[in-house]
């Protein structure tokens, strides 16, 4: 073992929390110099993003592969749509709609985490089409067309209509959910999933009682999911049953998958190159799904460790 | 000078695959710092006997009792929990994750911070980490803490294999088969770090070299389709002539 020496891996620490930083400030003040049009492109990479890394959870760490986290992202979608309509705060807007999808993701993971590999993606993916089937009949939620014009909350009495504090809102609240899912990854509990990734039956022979950690983890991955939907209702102002749309799970998957699974920064980046390169080619195209198939598959034969990984072959990023 | 009460009995055990009797009627009992070698041919029902007890197969009709409680229906984790741990025939590590981390989750099992989602865990880690190095000098392992399980030699991940069951530290261990595949000299260093393992820790282990297991067990148990044939020192199975037809297929 050469453990690095002390100075290197500090240098390394505020290298990183200076890029961190750095990024920090140009993303919040990305408004200031930027149209509409691309503001609202990187506040979808944000929602996105956070959505990605709540799944590359799962599929990273856990190597539970989860075709079905629409779900809790419609679910958290929905329940905001519901509830901002009746009052606009940070409780009906964020909290219970947060809380709605954990208690899904907590029903759902009862049975399916008791599965693993493909019966646990056919569950998964069974669910969430169960909710887009539920969604598409009840004309309490609107049925097809869904809810529409969902107002923003006004998060103690601040009115987030003026564009610039809304982006505040959104890009403080997508850096804690990013934080906490760093953080969770890095403790015990992160430990854990690894182990169970790398070998359950192993896990199990030693003492974790490995259903109730995959459990724990398919809810905070849920939750997490739940607010992403939330938020990005607040973004558009509307949601329809097509959230629950098993294209939605499979978009999250790409991008955890395009930005390098087990790495959470990297879906990130997925989120960024799948939004970037969806709105780039359909403007010039009405095929903008065969070039997304296309540079998906070079991705998987040429580059299967994502951006992130191709990174850290290329200029030696380390983890 | 009453005996000391067993540390694992098992009574009347039997295993049903079908028709198939893997097990039939397995008695045995364990002293604390026992040392006990299973032997018997293959399809003896040996692995079995592990599985049964570690809980990874439910037994139908007997009994298991470790230090006086009933392990019957406990899943593996449970099992674990209460002090037995095993290490496995085929080597069953975790590959991607170096050696120093294989034998920390092993070390962590036993607690409750590993339920701690935001915490760095800085409060248990000095007494993990120390589990684990104590583990790895075991194991003799000391020098490739930061390499990748999978990356090791066999006869390392065989040690690492140990040193798993080991870093739990358990009241018993159940090997099985831990020289499986070994060359002569990796066979010797296994058998001189087993020796040297605390006397605190029982041994049941499952081994098919008679040098192992006459340098290292008190007494021996055979197993033969799912039965104990007999039981006793190395020696006095030795000099059973019903252990030799077994082992030679001698009418």
């Amino acid at each position: 073992m050469t453990p690095a020496p002390t100075s290197q891996a500090q240098a390394r620490l505020v290298g990183r929390l200076m890029a961190g930083a750095a990024l920090l400030a140009a993303v919040t003040a990305f408004p200031l110099f930027a149209g509409n049009y691309p503001v609202k492109l990187l506040q979808e990479i944000l929602i996105w993003g956070i959505f990605a890394m709540s799944l590359d959870l799962l599929m990273g760490y856990a190597g539970m592969v989860s075709f079905g986290h629409s779900a809790f992202f419609g679910v958290g979608g929905y329940v905001a749509a519901l509830l901002l309509a009746k009052s606009p705060g940070l409780f009906t807007g964020l909290v219970v709609p947060a809380a709605a999808s954990a208690l899904v993701a907590l029903v759902i993971g009862l049975f399916s985490t008791r599965v693993s590999g493909v019966y646990f993606i056919m569950l998964t993916l069974a669910f969430s089409q169960m909710f887009y089937a539920i969604t598409f009949q009840a004309s309490w939620l609107g049925a097809e067309d869904g809810i529409v014009g969902v107002p923003r909350p006004s998060p103690l009495g601040l009115d987030l209509g003026p564009p610039m504090r809304f982006h505040l809102y959104l890009v403080i609240l997508v850096a804690l959910a990013a934080l906490a899912l760093a953080r969770v990854v890095r403790s015990p509990f992160g430990r854990v999933l690894r182990g169970i990734h790398d070998n359950e039956g192993r896990m199990e022979a030693v003492g974790y009682a490995v259903a109730r950690y995959k459990l724990i983890a398919f809810v905070v991955a849920g939750t997490i999911a739940g607010l992403s939907g939330a938020l990005y209702v607040q973004l558009v102002g509307s949601i329809t049953p097509d959230a629950f749309l098993w294209t939605t799970s499979g978009e999250a998957l790409l991008m955890v998958i395009i930005g390098g699974t087990g790495t959470l920064g990297g879906a990130v980046l997925g989120a960024a190159a799948f939004i970037l390169l969806q709105s780039l080619v359909s403007s010039y195209t009405e095929r903008w799904m065969l070039i997304l198939g296309l540079t998906f598959i070079l991705f998987v034969l040429f580059a299967p460790g994502g951006i992130v990984g191709a990174l850290r072959g290329r200029v030696g990023l380390r983890a | 000078m009453t005996p000391p009460a067993p540390l694992l009995a098992i009574d009347g055990l039997s295993r049903r695959f079908g028709a198939l009797a893997a097990l039939n009627g397995v008695s045995l009992t364990l002293l604390p710092r026992e040392r006990r070698a299973v032997i018997g041919p293959n399809g003896a029902g040996k692995t079995t006997l592990f599985n049964v007890i570690t809980g990874q197969l439910v037994p139908s009709a007997g009994r298991v009792v470790f230090a006086g409680q009933s392990l019957v229906g406990l899943p593996p984790y449970a099992v674990a929990r209460r002090g037995i741990s095993r290490s496995f025939q085929r080597t069953n590590l975790f590959p991607r994750l170096t050696v120093i981390e294989n034998l920390r989750l092993a070390a962590g099992a036993d607690g409750r911070g590993s339920y701690n989602l935001l915490g760095r865990g800085a409060v248990r880690r000095g007494a993990q980490l120390a589990r684990a190095a104590e583990a790895a000098e075991a194991v003799d392992l000391t020098a490739r803490l930061g390499d990748v399980a999978g990356s090791l030699s066999y006869g390392e991940q065989r040690q690492l294999e140990v040193g798993v069951a080991l870093a739990t530290r358990p009241a018993l261990v159940l090997l099985d088969e831990p020289t499986a595949g070994m060359s002569p000299e990796e066979t010797e260093r296994m058998t001189r770090m087993l020796e040297g393992l605390p006397r605190e820790v029982t041994l049941l282990i499952i081994e098919h070299d008679m040098d192992v297991v006459a340098s290292l067990a008190d007494r021996v148990t055979v197993l033969h389709y799912g039965e104990v044939l007999t039981e006793g020192t190395f020696d006095e199975v030795k000099a059973d002539p019903r252990v030799y037809d077994v082992y030679l297929g001698a009418a």
